[in-house]
């Protein structure tokens, strides 16, 4: 009996007890979230594909760059629309053979290029926490449909900061792994260096069961690798032992909201309180120069991976007479204006007596990065920071400025230029919005990740409903 | 202007993006916005600092040269905009 389940509130974890315990069916249970998409989704637009399929797991939902065989992947762009995978991706592939039904495909920025989900092709999602603002992005849709109920759990892929900001803007737990530890073996390429794919979902465990289930080496991906230990969920609830820094540069950059600022310290005078040893730390060159490194070397990327875009093998194909003509009339015509600008930008930093000023240059930062938080680490287990400088921001606010929209992923991308693992749990609420608590550690530090994450998120006793949404 | 109207024209013929006439303004003063941001990378010296091309320190990853199944010619064209006779149907190059 589906009106039982209350998808606002029910986590995996619940979910998956009630499965095992018999209280619920595998198709009651999917049931329940159909029915709360065709109630909800309407006004949210979190997903753009629904696919109800019944099965015996905890249904999942796929951000719309994870190719599912025999469903519609369109990466958010009309250059994809009509294109039906005949393969699974090795994400999409674990999540079957686990038995996780797929609830439907989310909506996202076109190719996962941008922070809000206005880029998609297709139109917004919104926030559920209020209609009327931005769920963050790329992976909104599947921030949103955690947070508005429309799925437990959810994958997302975060290349600057893309799991982690919808994350925290939605008022949910988005990981974004290390490098490498999850395939991207069909994941619609975006910035090979930088793409992973994460979890979204309502607490810190769910995200361990979740990580668990897709992480690990994969032939099929030759960056990747073997998780050195295998996950441990969490239960800890203090953190006793732990060294936690505190960059200045993350915590009291230009442009982070009073109201945000004001939730962080809350959560970091908590971790004290849990048994941390917590210090002032510094990683000026990595917030300085970050955003400016990523600007060149993920459009750079993306420029070689989206030239795969031709109008040939699948996907939208203009009318023309003459094969280069097609080629650039279908790019044209096909693409929305972020990957365009994005493309255009990468060719450029790539091209021929601009390289080394450029994309050279972008890649040696890429260096002075690494090795800022490299230094970190050897004094510090992990370090805390706002995920995003803003709560979730209007529709429309930001959406003819790119420059401004691209000051979103100030915080989270120095981590991700380094190959670093992040983990984001709400904090918080200011001006009635979910505030984000980044968590960073060195490669491989997962296991540290979801104990911090869970002692806090218990201590904080953020309530993931979203205010307008309690019964 | 970070970038002159011959190379924004130059970098999209390499991109195969065919912009439109109208546009090309709008694009050169976008994409001149953009790169004077991102030159910022140009104040640090880094002569001495090797470039990053991964994050992680990955060497020849080796693989067993092993068949295994894959696409039919059929799937494969599954989603081609025009198809004939087991190929990707185009028009001619440079016709």
């Amino acid at each position: 009996m589906s009106a039982a389940i209350d998808t606002l509130r029910l986590t995996a974890e619940d979910a998956s007890g009630l499965l095992e315990g018999g209280e619920v069916s595998g198709d009651e249970l999917a049931g329940a979230y159909v029915e709360a998409i065709e109630a909800r989704d309407p006004e949210l637009h979190a997903y753009l594909h629904v696919v109800g399929e019944r099965g015996e797991g905890v249904p999942i939902a796929h951000k719309d760059v994870i190719t599912t065989k025999g469903i519609p992947t369109t990466a958010g762009s009309k250059i994809l629309v009509g294109y039906t995978p005949q393969f699974d991706s090795t994400v999409a592939a674990r999540c079957k053979a686990a038995g996780l039904p797929i609830i439907g495909k989310t909506n996202l920025d076109e190719f996962a290029m941008g922070s809000s989900t206005e880029n998609s092709a297709f139109g917004p999602t919104k926030n559920p926490w209020d209609p009327e603002r931005v769920p963050g992005g790329s992976s909104g849709g599947s921030a949103a449909a955690v947070a508005g109920g429309l799925a437990p759990w959810a994958l997302g892929t975060d290349t600057g900061g893309s799991v982690k900001q919808p994350a925290a803007l939605c008022g949910v737990v988005g990981l974004r792994p290390t490098y490498g530890t999850v395939s991207r073996y069909g994941i619609v390429a975006f910035a090979s260096s930088l793409d992973q794919v994460g979890p979204l979902t309502k607490t810190v465990r769910d995200n361990a069961r979740l990580y668990a289930l897709i992480a690990g080496r994969d032939p099929a991906d030759s960056t990747t690798v073997e998780l050195p230990e295998p996950v441990a969920i969490p239960e800890s609830e203090d953190l006793k032992g732990l060294r936690i820094g505190v960059p200045r540069e993350m915590n009291a950059a230009e442009g982070i909201d009073p109201g945000v600022s004001e939730s962080v310290n809350a959560a970091i005078r908590l971790a004290e309180e849990l048994g941390a040893e917590v210090e002032e730390t510094s990683l000026p060159r990595s917030v300085d120069y970050g955003l400016a490194c990523y600007y060149l070397v993920a459009p750079a990327e993306a420029s070689s991976n989206l030239a795969r875009y031709d109008g040939v093998r699948y996907g939208h194909r203009a009318e023309a007479d003459e094969l280069t003509a097609l080629y650039s009339r279908t790019r044209w015509e096909g693409f929305g204006a972020e990957p365009k600008r994005r493309i255009l930008l990468g060719t450029y930093a790539l091209s021929a007596g601009y390289y080394d000023a450029y994309y050279g240059q972008a890649q040696k930062v890429r260096t002075v990065i690494a090795r800022e938080h490299a230094a970190v680490f050897e004094r510090f287990d992990l370090i805390v920071s706002p995920t995003s400088p803003t709560v979730a921001f209007r529709i429309g606010e930001k959406a003819e400025n790119p420059l401004a929209m691209y000051l979103s992923d100030l915080l989270t991308i120095p981590a991700n230029m380094a190959g670093l693992p992040g983990l984001s749990i709400p904090c918080g609420l200011s001006e009635g919005l979910p505030v984000g608590l980044q968590l960073i550690g060195p490669q491989f530090s997962e296991n540290t990740l979801f104990r911090a994450g869970h002692a806090l998120e218990r201590a904080i006793g953020f309530d993931y409903v979203p205010e307008r949404l309690r019964a | 202007m970070a970038i002159g109207k011959d190379d924004v024209l130059h970098v999209a013929e390499l991109a195969r993006l065919e912009i439109p006439e109208g546009e090309v303004e709008g694009v050169q003063e976008q994409l001149g916005a953009i790169l004077e941001a991102v030159g910022k990378v140009s104040e640090l010296d880094l002569s001495d600092v090797e470039p990053m091309t991964h994050p992680l320190d990955l060497v020849n990853v080796w693989a067993e040269d092993e068949t295994a199944p894959s696409l039919t010619q059929e799937e494969a064209l599954a989603n081609a905009p025009d198809a004939h006779d087991g190929s990707f149907r185009v028009p001619a190059v440079g016709g």
